[in-house]
């Protein structure tokens, strides 16, 4: 599904958190919204989720207007930094939770969200998981229950807030490339959030550049830093270090 | 209790000179950080006063109860009365209860997981049956819906009685026990926090859901804890009660009510014995509220997001 933000403004008192900010999401894209704190990346995905609403400006899913869609109805999946699942409900549980809660007409039978746990908990890896709760699990698997969670009601749209950014570097490095593969095969459109350029760089399609409330830069990871638009630019990315590039070429080649 | 003892071997190393330092470090490992003749008078000066004010009252009552035998004290239990005293207890408390747990939950939810004006009026509204003495809400209602009071023409026309009656004793009731439930969540609501909610509501959940699925289940203990709180209070309530009861025998008393006119008439193995079955209600809350404890700490703690 395609997203497309049009002149969006949050204020909090006098503070813009966004800005008369733009921004377009094609169909099937992984794009990084990459910005320190303050920028206004986490209230801009808030907001397309329903979460927050804007002061002024609009958010359209394929075209329609869906800036007064109740969150509930815009199909979303959204991963929150802390995780926040229910605590206490079992993995299995909290990966069926989407499903259990829809009307009788649309609800799948036991049969058919056992089924889907089953396959969402190979997805993510963590098969023999599913009775435990997720105060058994390290930070990294609480993680892929969440995108599990998410995933479970197929959202056309995937939202991740700093989804990594409550774990260690090791673990960081291997969920992001992960969620990559993930992003590959499942080609549903994604926005994530996060304040870290090297997983910008390395994760996404198009990394967008946000600054107190607006959009400093956007485009292909290596468009930005070979030609940084801004002295912010220049100096935030600065220190990126770049994944090689045979990958995405190879991508690029075979679309 | 530290820094008390701290200070003092601080003293004793300034005061003593060098030669007393070297002491210091012993008698503190000895002693777990507190010289130990402090530590045995605190405990011993806590230890003889909960003996003294509670322990001792308690054991009296029983004692008491029994003084005159068990046929008297049955017959005390028996009476028409006193049986009439405690199916009003249990109609106020059951009563009561019931409300303050939907009050508690509705006032603790809007607190905890809502911004919105008047939110801290609310909050001190909440506690104000803490601050004001029940005596004062008991007149509030006399003044309200009383004979004299400001709808007691329009009550008495309409043939409805509050004041001197159960509505009267289940309204000072309700009052007096408000705080005990959303006192009990707010703090642990609003440590958890609203992520979980809005994971829930993303997922696509109503409102009742995420109350019920979400909600609910995280605060279950604190929400027992609170229920078990509030109904010893509904059922010990003195001071509110007393005022608008208007103390019928048999109609508007309840237990503790009961318990004094048996007092005021001499009666003290009677009023010792209805006293006995309140203060063996507190014995129960007791137990249960450990036991609810204990399942609150074993019971793994919700997610808060605030871990690694």
């Amino acid at each position: 599904m395609s997203i497309e933000v049009r002149n969006l403004t949050k204020r909090y008192g006098d503070l813009a958190v966004c800005n008369n900010l733009s921004l377009e999401v094609a169909d099937g894209e992984l794009v990084a919204l990459l910005g320190p704190s303050g920028s206004g990346k986490t209230t801009l995905l808030r907001i397309i989720a329903g979460l927050d609403v804007p002061d002024a400006g609009s958010v359209l899913f394929h075209g329609e207007d869906a800036t007064r869609t109740p969150v509930r109805d815009r199909n979303v999946g959204f991963v929150f930094q802390h995780y926040a699942l229910f605590g206490h409900m079992t993995v299995a549980a909290n990966i069926a939770f989407g499903l259990r809660v829809r009307p009788r007409a649309t609800r799948p039978s036991e049969r058919a969200i056992a089924a889907k746990v089953a396959e969402l908990l190979e997805l993510v890896q963590l098969d023999g998981l599913a009775d435990r709760h997720p105060h058994q699990l390290s930070g990294g698997q609480r993680q892929r229950v969440a995108l599990a969670r998410a995933l479970a009601v197929e959202p056309k749209l995937l939202l991740l807030d700093e989804p990594f950014g409550a774990l260690d570097a090791r673990v960081r490095k291997e969920l992001r490339r992960w969620l990559r593969r993930l992003h590959d095969e499942m080609h549903v459109t994604s926005v994530f959030v996060t304040h870290d350029q090297d997983e910008a760089m390395e994760v996404a399609d198009r990394v967008v550049v946000l600054h107190q409330g607006r959009i400093e830069q956007q485009g292909a990871p290596h468009e930005l830093c070979d030609h940084p638009a801004t002295p912010f630019v220049r100096q935030f990315l600065g220190d990126a270090d770049l994944p090689p590039t045979p990958r995405r070429v190879a991508r690029f080649v075979a679309g | 209790m530290a820094a008390i003892a701290q200070a003092l071997d601080g003293l004793a190393g300034r005061d003593a000179g060098p030669a007393a330092r070297p002491l210091a470090p012993a008698r503190q490992a000895a002693a777990g950080g507190e010289p130990a003749w402090v530590r045995r008078t605190l405990v011993g000066l806590a230890l003889a006063f909960l003996a003294l004010f509670l322990f001792v009252p308690l054991a009296v009552v029983f004692v008491q109860a029994f003084a005159k035998g068990l046929d008297v004290y049955r017959a005390a239990l028996g009476e028409s009365d006193a049986l009439a005293a405690l199916r009003l207890t249990l109609l106020a408390a059951g009563i009561s209860v019931p409300l303050n747990l939907v009050f508690g939950v509705a006032a603790a939810w809007a607190i905890a997981k809502f911004d919105f004006r008047g939110k801290s009026v609310l909050l001190a509204l909440v506690d104000l049956p803490f601050s004001v003495s029940p005596v004062i809400a008991g007149l509030v209602y006399m003044l309200v819906f009383g004979l004299q009071g400001w709808c007691g023409a329009w009550l008495r026309d309409h043939d409805v009685r509050v004041v001197f009656a159960v509505p009267g004793i289940v309204l000072a009731t309700v009052f007096v026990t408000v705080p005990f439930i959303a006192r009990e969540l707010i703090p642990l609501m609003q440590a958890q926090g609203q992520e979980q909610e809005e994971a829930a509501r993303v997922l696509g959940a109503s409102g009742w859901q995420i109350l019920w699925r979400v909600t609910l289940p995280n605060v279950k203990w604190a929400l027992l804890y609170g229920v078990i709180l509030c109904n010893a209070r509904a059922m010990g309530e003195f001071g509110a009660v007393s005022v608008v009861s208007g103390h019928i025998r048999g109609r508007t008393d309840t237990l503790p009510l009961h318990i004094e006119i048996l007092y005021n008439d001499y009666q003290f193995a009677a009023a010792f014995a209805v006293a006995s079955l309140l203060a063996a209600l507190a014995l129960v809350t007791l137990v249960l509220k450990l036991i609810v404890e204990r399942r609150a700490n074993a019971s793994p703690v919700p997610e808060s997001g605030h871990e690694h």
